[in-house]
């Protein structure tokens, strides 16, 4: 057997359980978390010295979050774990790794992308106020800091994270003005058939909308956000529910509709990519274990198609057990097959949390002409529109050189769904026909000044 | 399939074929352009975007100063301003024998109307004075410049379009022959083109149709290796070279600063990517020649793909073989700027079978096996990497 130097990019659900595996067998297995604590974003922990309880944390999660964060204690010794490592680019078994100002080139002959996801943003009229958040920005200011984005917070988008985010804001003591979700009842009806598969996440989230509404937090369905009121700061939050518009008095907004897997990692290695339709995004294409179409590459959890964070778990185990099997080593073909199974079961869940909590479909042709998309690069909708009227921009690459959408700061992390949405309603089209952004590194901005290494420097005696 | 009778057929979309298109329709001329993939979208689209003539060999000058002319009437070509600048191009020397080559060069092209000034280490203190200790002294042409080229390359394609140009895109030639009397250019099974003329603009890919007409030529593929900063306070107020090469820079209005230097790599022959090696030189260098970086970000690297030719000289002019048909490609990583101009004198060869502008030293017999001896012989003037199109 040759020698297997794995390496594990993330330390999240997925990333954890697949170091787990891994070290099960032996096998000592590099972690790269760009967080400084493991737990990634869903169990992200607090910096030393927080002491707000992980019941407050991560609510109902609470011992599953503290069951991922024990047994990364527990594999202390037999794994490598680098906190604060951003790997901003790869190629050839090789990832550049930024850690404090220096770059170190780290080699791998197996790789497991645990990457995870951020919210996917559809911007609306004054989304970049001063005080107009992620829901998951929200979240992490929360359980990261212990703050709050405002004292009085309107909540807006759609998804089980809506509900969850509201319900943790207004349990910590800020006051939450209302929940302003873009699906209708009807939605969420019709979806219930569905959700009655994981009845315990259907009791969450009834038991979230229901402990929000005897709190006296107005939830309304069906809305569309029309524009952030203020300039310096939120200030107000008008929306339209039945063709009436109301305003909020708020100071903050949090917004966000589903997550946006990150995945320009296994787009440097050179993985093939395809459209799903669910997550109406590109990702990379790979088996039921998580193998890409790069051998020695695996995607797992968030990062590989938005499941969350259970099915992250069980997707990091069974792309290590791939992995041992693919190298050799002794590997629980039955557990695989149940982790199969469970992550089917999970599949068909997420299929009716989508019907229960639907893209808004109207988001593209409803979204006027001077909204900005690209923030970092200053594009409008408007600008998009125009590029493709006339300039027969229909390709997304073409989009970014003649109109700069996805050139910034963000290389279209953040704008890239947004403006594929954009064009392809322009242009008439369904969003996968207008491609996909090509990745370049860095996979975030990296300083001019960095240090770069081949080798990691030896550590001061 | 579809079939098109046309007077003249073009390979490739990008700033030759494009502007080869628009000046023939500006004569008047019947023109289809098949582009594989978008117009200006390969090495003409992801350029570095400097518009100079300084550098340049002397039997290009005559080339690039009309092409500084079609420059300065860019709007009026192609409807856009291009985010083309005439900001001045500052060629630096880092030792005192590099900067008597830059010495040399300006008196060897005087007359070309590049008015090089040559500048000392204080006078680039005191003019420059955000450059790095490391350089000793410098040619400064003022009238030299940088553009956009993402925006300018496509844009050729898309005037001469307007003005009549059949122009497709996504259209992969995949052969080119003569029977006698017409061209006969074919896409697959989709489409074929007869026409009376053929221009060979495929860049990096048009090595394959001159050997196809039998005229091969040693044409290589090179990746120029570049960088984009986040939007900075505006510093840079021109566009930098280096005598030798290495590493060349501008700032763009919104403040990015545009840093070249070093080789991508080939990922196939039709795409290549930064790769690793070099990334980290590039930011050293860029650090050294511009100490004001320390502390900006880098957003993004990125490269491409250019025809290269052994001597940096574009093929250019009449095939040997076959009448009718012109080459235009292996602009060797300096194309951007004399670009328009190449158009221009291809629409000349077409329509009146000659160019004003001498281009005798572009021929492709020059490496018709018999003469490579004389194509072998070098060019003192010449850069040694022509890293600072």
């Amino acid at each position: 057997m040759s020698i297997v130097m794995p390496v594990i990019v993330g330390a999240g659900p997925a990333g954890i359980r697949a170091a787990q595996t891994l070290a099960a067998q032996g096998l000592r297995p590099v972690i790269l978390d760009e967080g400084l604590r493991p737990g990634g974003q869903i169990y992200r922990q607090p910096p030393p010295g927080f002491s707000r309880p992980k019941s407050a944390l991560y609510g109902f999660e609470h011992r599953k979050a503290d069951a991922v964060h024990r047994t990364m204690q527990e594999l202390q010794g037999n794994v490598e774990y680098r906190p604060g490592c951003l790997v901003w680019n790869a190629e050839g078994k090789t990832l550049d790794v930024l850690r404090d100002g220096v770059s170190t080139a780290v080699p791998y002959t197996h790789l497991i992308l645990a990457t995870g996801a951020t919210d996917r943003v559809l911007p609306f009229p004054g989304w970049l106020t001063p005080g107009v958040y992620t829901l998951g920005g929200s979240q992490v200011a929360l359980k990261h800091q212990g703050c709050a984005v405002g004292s009085r917070v309107a909540f807006l988008g759609t998804g089980p994270l809506l509900y969850l985010v509201a319900y943790q804001y207004a349990k910590a003591g800020a006051q939450v003005v209302a929940v302003l979700d873009t699906s209708r009842f009807a939605d969420r009806v019709a979806a219930l058939p569905g959700m009655l598969r994981a009845p315990a996440l259907l009791a969450k989230g009834l038991y979230y909308m229901a402990w929000l509404r005897a709190h006296g937090v107005p939830l309304r369905s069906g809305a569309r956000p029309v524009a952030v009121q203020g300039g310096d700061r939120v200030t107000g939050l008008s929306y339209t529910q039945n063709g009436r518009t109301h305003t909020l008095d708020c100071d903050a907004v949090g917004f966000g509709l589903s997550l946006r897997s990150e995945t320009q990692l296994a787009s440097l290695i050179g993985c093939d990519f395809e459209f799903n339709e669910r997550d109406r995004n590109w990702i990379p294409r790979r088996d039921a274990a998580g193998r890409s179409s790069v051998a020695g590459v695996y995607v797992a959890g968030d990062g590989a198609g938005i499941a969350g964070a259970d099915a992250a778990e069980l997707a990091g185990e069974r792309a290590a057990l791939a992995l041992l099997e693919d190298t050799g080593h002794p590997h629980d073909a039955r557990r695989a097959r149940i982790l199969d199974s469970q992550l089917a079961a999970n599949s068909r869940v997420r299929a009716a949390l989508e019907r229960a909590f639907p893209f808004p479909e109207d988001w593209a042709s409803s979204i006027a002409d001077d909204t900005v998309v690209c923030r970092c690069e200053e594009v409008t909708a408007g600008t998009i529109r125009q590029a493709a009227r006339d300039n027969g921009v229909q390709e997304m690459n073409r989009l970014k050189a003649l109109t700069r959408v996805g050139m910034g700061r963000c290389q279209g992390r953040m704008c890239g769904v947004a403006g594929a949405e954009v064009l392809a309603h322009a242009v008439g089209c369904a969003p996968q026909a207008v491609g996909r952004l090509r990745n370049q590194p860095p996979v975030k901005p990296i300083p001019v000044s960095v240090v770069c290494l081949e080798r990691p420097a030896k550590k001061a005696a | 399939m579809e079939r098109i009778d046309t007077e003249v057929a073009i390979i490739g979309g990008g700033i030759v074929g494009g502007s080869a298109a628009l000046f023939l329709r500006r004569l008047g001329v019947p023109v289809v352009l098949l582009e594989a993939a978008l117009c200006g979208a390969k090495a003409s689209g992801v350029n570095y975007g400097g518009v100079r003539r300084q550098g340049r060999g002397i039997e290009q000058l005559p080339l690039a100063r009309r092409a500084h002319e079609l420059w300065g009437q860019l709007p009026a070509l192609i409807g856009i301003d291009g985010e083309y600048v005439r900001s001045g191009h500052l060629k630096l020397a880092t030792s005192d024998a590099d900067l008597a080559l830059l010495e040399a060069y300006r008196d060897n092209t005087r007359g070309f109307g590049m008015d090089l000034e040559i500048l000392d280490r204080r006078a680039l203190a005191q003019r420059f004075g955000w450059l790095g200790e490391s350089v000793v002294g410098g040619s400064f042409c003022p009238q030299d410049g940088h553009a956009n080229p993402r925006l300018v390359s496509p844009a050729f394609g898309r005037a001469a379009a307007a003005l009549g140009a059949d122009v497709r895109e996504g259209v992969r030639v995949t052969s080119a022959t003569h029977d006698g009397t017409r061209f006969i250019v074919r896409a697959g099974d989709t489409l074929e083109v007869r026409s009376r003329y053929l221009l060979n603009c495929a860049g990096a890919w048009a090595g394959r149709f001159a050997e196809g007409f039998g005229e091969p030529v040693p044409e290589t593929s090179i990746h120029p290796l570049m960088m984009v900063t986040e939007p900075l306070p505006l510093f840079m107020n021109v566009s930098l070279g280096m005598q030798g090469g290495g590493i060349y820079a501008r700032q763009v209005a919104r403040g990015n600063c545009v840093i070249g230097g070093g080789r991508g790599v080939s990922a196939d022959p039709d795409y290549a990517r930064p790769g690793r090696a070099n990334l980290g030189a590039l930011m050293a260098n860029a650090v050294k020649l511009l100490p004001v970086l320390r502390g900006a970000q880098v957003i993004r690297f990125w490269t491409g793909v250019e025809g290269n030719m052994p001597d940096h000289n574009p093929v250019l002019g009449p095939s040997a073989t076959v009448p009718g048909l012109f080459h235009a490609f292996g602009l060797s990583g300096a194309g951007f700027q004399i670009g328009p101009a190449v158009g221009e004198i291809l629409a000349d060869l077409v329509v009146h079978g000659r160019s004003s502008i001498p281009i005798d030293a572009f021929r492709i017999e020059r490496y018709a096996p018999a003469a490579h001896g004389a194509a072998a012989r070098p060019d003192r003037l010449r850069e040694q990497t022509l890293e600072s199109p």
